[in-house]
C-alpha cells in the first residue's frame, strides 16, 4: 500500500482535531446555558454525536498509521457490522440460514482479501458476478421456493451496499495516480470528510431554515433548504481542500458536488429501507444506540462512484 | 477469566443488547426463566448477567444434548457450570425439582426454560408444570422473566453454525407464586410476563 504519513496528513489530522475540539467546547457551553427541556435534549444529542465523531476519527487515523492493512481491516469490520444490522431488520427465511453464513464468513472476507492483494479485476466483479450467482444457487439447494426472488434480492442488495460499495472506500488506496504517489490516504480522507460534512450541514441548514421536506413520507427531516445548503457548504469545503487532492480547484468542486448529492441519496435510500421495516435506526432495531449503518449510509453510493471517477480520469 | 472471555465472545457473536436490570437482585439466589428458541439461549442469558451474579448462576440444560459428547460436556460443566437434567429417566433420587431446589439452597441462582424444549419459530410454547413445582419447593425465591429476541434466527433449531445477527435480551420484573394459587393460573401469569416483553 502506498501510504505516507507526510506533513499533509498531519495538517489534515490537526485541522480535524481542532474542529472537533471547538465542537466539544461549543456543546459544553450550550449545555451550561440552555436550561429548557428542549435545549437539554438537543445538547445531549449533540454531545453523543460529537463523542461518536471523536471515536471514529481516532479509529480512522489509527488505521491509516498501519499503512493500509489496518484501513482494509477497519472497513471489513465496518462492512460486517453494517451487514449484520441490515440482515437483522430484513425478513429473512429460515432456509436462508446457510446462504447467510456464506455471505458473512466467506463472501465478505474474500472481497476484502482481493483488495488486500491488489487484484482489481476480481475485486470489481467478485460480488456482482460470482456472489450474485452463488446466492440463488444456495437458496435453490435449500429446497424452498417461497418468496424466492424477494429473498435472493434481499441478500444480494445487502452484499452490494454493505460489502461491495463500502469496500470502495479503502480501494482508493489501490489507485496509482500520476504525480500523486504515496498520497492516496489524503484522497480517502477527502471523500469521507466531504460526504460527512455534507451530512452535518444538511442537518444544520435544515434546522436553521428548512421548511419544505424533499421526501416527506421517507425522511421528514430532510428539507430542500437543508439539501441545497448542505451540498453547497460541503462542496465549497471540498473545493478549498483541492491542494490535498489530485484535482484542480474547479475539479474538486465538481467532484464534491457529485459525492455530496450521492451521499444525500444514499442516506435517503437507507431511510426508505428503515421506514419499510418500521425501525428508526439500524442499530436501535433491537434497542440501544444508533448503528454503524446509520453512520455510513451516505458513503455507500458516494464511494464507488468517486472511486471510478478518479480511476477513469486520473489514472 | 475463561468465563469473562467466553461471555464477551457470546455477547459479540449474538450482537446482544441487554435491557432491564441484569444486575439487580444479587443479594440472594433467584430463578431466571426464559423463552427457548436456540441452543444459544442459556449461554446468552448467562453472558448477559453481571459478572458477580454470573459466578453464582447455573443454567439448567438437558443431559441428552449437553452431555452427549465430551466437548459439549466440558463446555456445559466446565465453562457454564450447568446443571444437566436427565429428561429420560426421572426418579425420586434425581428428580429435577429436588436437584434445582438443592442448588438454590446452596446459594446458587438458576436459568431455566419452562417450555421444556426449543420452539421452532418465535412463538412461546405452553409452559411445563415444572416451573410451578419449583415455586412450591422454593417459596421465598424470586422468579425473574427473561425474554430473548432473535436468537432463533442466529442459530435456529436444526442448524449447527450460527449466523451473526443482532439479538436482545430483556430482564423483567420479579414475580412469585401467590399462596394457594392454582398451577395453571400461575403458569399462565408467568407466560404472560414473558409475552408482554416481546416486540410487536
Amino acid at each position: 500500500m502506498n501510504i505516507l504519513l507526510d506533513n499533509e496528513m498531519k495538517w489534515l489530522a490537526g485541522a480535524v482535531i481542532v474542529f472537533l475540539a471547538l465542537s466539544s467546547i461549543t456543546a459544553f457551553i450550550l449545555k451550561k446555558t440552555l436550561k429548557s427541556d428542549e435545549g437539554l435534549a438537543l445538547t445531549a444529542n449533540l454531545t453523543s454525536r460529537i463523542r461518536a465523531w471523536w471515536l471514529m476519527v481516532a479509529i480512522f487515523f489509527a488505521a491509516l498509521l498501519t499503512r493500509g492493512v489496518g484501513t482494509i481491516i477497519l472497513f471489513a469490520v465496518t462492512s460486517f457490522l453494517a451487514f449484520r444490522e441490515y440482515v437483522t431488520i430484513t425478513p429473512t427465511h429460515r432456509r436462508d440460514h446457510r446462504a447467510l453464513f456464506w455471505a458473512f464468513f466467506v463472501i465478505l472476507p474474500v472481497q476484502y482479501y482481493f483488495l488486500y492483494i491488489h487484484w482489481y479485476g476480481m475485486f470489481s466483479i467478485f460480488i456482482p458476478v460470482y456472489a450474485f450467482i452463488f446466492i440463488p444457487i444456495r437458496l435453490v439447494l435449500s429446497g424452498s421456493y417461497e418468496r424466492f426472488l424477494e429473498r435472493t434480492a434481499a441478500i444480494q442488495w445487502g452484499l452490494m451496499v454493505c460489502v461491495y460499495f463500502v469496500s470502495h472506500v479503502p480501494a482508493l488506496l489501490m489507485l496509482d495516480i500520476k504525480g500523486y504517489e504515496n498520497r492516496n490516504a489524503s484522497l480517502l480522507f477527502f471523500l469521507v470528510l466531504v460526504v460527512e460534512i455534507g451530512d452535518v450541514f444538511q442537518y444544520v441548514w435544515g434546522k436553521l431554515c428548512g421548511k419544505r421536506p424533499i421526501a416527506p413520507s421517507i425522511s421528514p427531516n430532510k428539507t430542500v433548504a437543508g439539501f441545497v445548503g448542505g451540498v453547497l457548504t460541503a462542496s465549497l469545503v471540498g473545493a478549498a481542500l483541492w491542494k490535498v487532492t489530485p484535482f484542480t480547484p474547479l475539479q474538486a468542486l465538481a467532484v464534491s458536488l457529485l459525492i455530496t448529492v450521492l451521499g444525500f441519496f444514499g442516506g435517503l435510500t437507507m431511510s426508505a429501507i428503515k421506514r419499510d421495516r418500521g425501525v428508526k435506526d439500524y442499530g436501535t432495531a433491537l434497542g440501544g444506540h444508533g448503528g454503524v449503518m446509520d453512520r455510513i449510509d451516505s458513503l455507500c453510493f458516494a464511494a464507488p462512484v468517486f472511486f471510478h471517477v478518479v480511476r477513469y480520469f486520473f489514472t | 477469566m475463561i468465563a469473562t472471555i467466553a461471555a464477551a465472545a457470546i455477547r459479540f457473536l449474538c450482537g446482544a443488547r441487554a435491557h432491564g436490570h441484569p444486575d439487580a437482585h444479587c443479594s440472594r439466589p433467584v430463578v431466571y426463566f426464559a423463552n427457548h428458541t436456540s441452543h444459544l439461549d442459556f449461554p446468552l442469558v448467562w453472558a448477559a448477567l453481571d459478572p458477580r451474579i454470573r459466578a453464582v448462576t447455573r443454567p439448567v440444560a438437558a443431559a441428552d444434548y449437553w452431555g452427549r459428547s465430551r466437548s459439549r460436556r466440558i463446555l456445559a460443566l466446565g465453562v457454564f457450570n450447568a446443571i444437566l437434567i436427565d429428561r429420560g429417566h426421572v426418579s425420586r433420587r434425581n428428580h429435577p425439582v429436588k436437584l434445582l431446589a438443592d442448588a438454590v439452597a446452596h446459594g446458587q441462582s438458576l436459568i431455566v426454560f419452562p417450555e421444556g424444549t426449543r420452539s421452532s419459530d418465535a412463538r412461546i410454547r405452553p409452559f411445563k408444570s415444572g416451573l410451578f413445582y419449583l415455586t412450591k419447593a422454593l417459596p421465598d425465591t424470586l422468579f425473574i422473566p427473561v425474554y430473548i429476541d432473535n436468537l432463533n434466527r442466529i442459530l435456529p433449531k436444526g442448524e449447527f453454525i450460527p449466523v451473526p445477527m443482532m439479538s436482545s435480551i430483556t430482564f423483567g420484573l420479579p414475580m412469585e407464586a401467590h399462596a394457594g394459587e392454582h398451577r395453571n393460573a400461575f403458569l399462565a401469569r408467568a407466560l404472560n410476563a414473558l409475552e408482554a416483553m416481546a416486540p410487536l
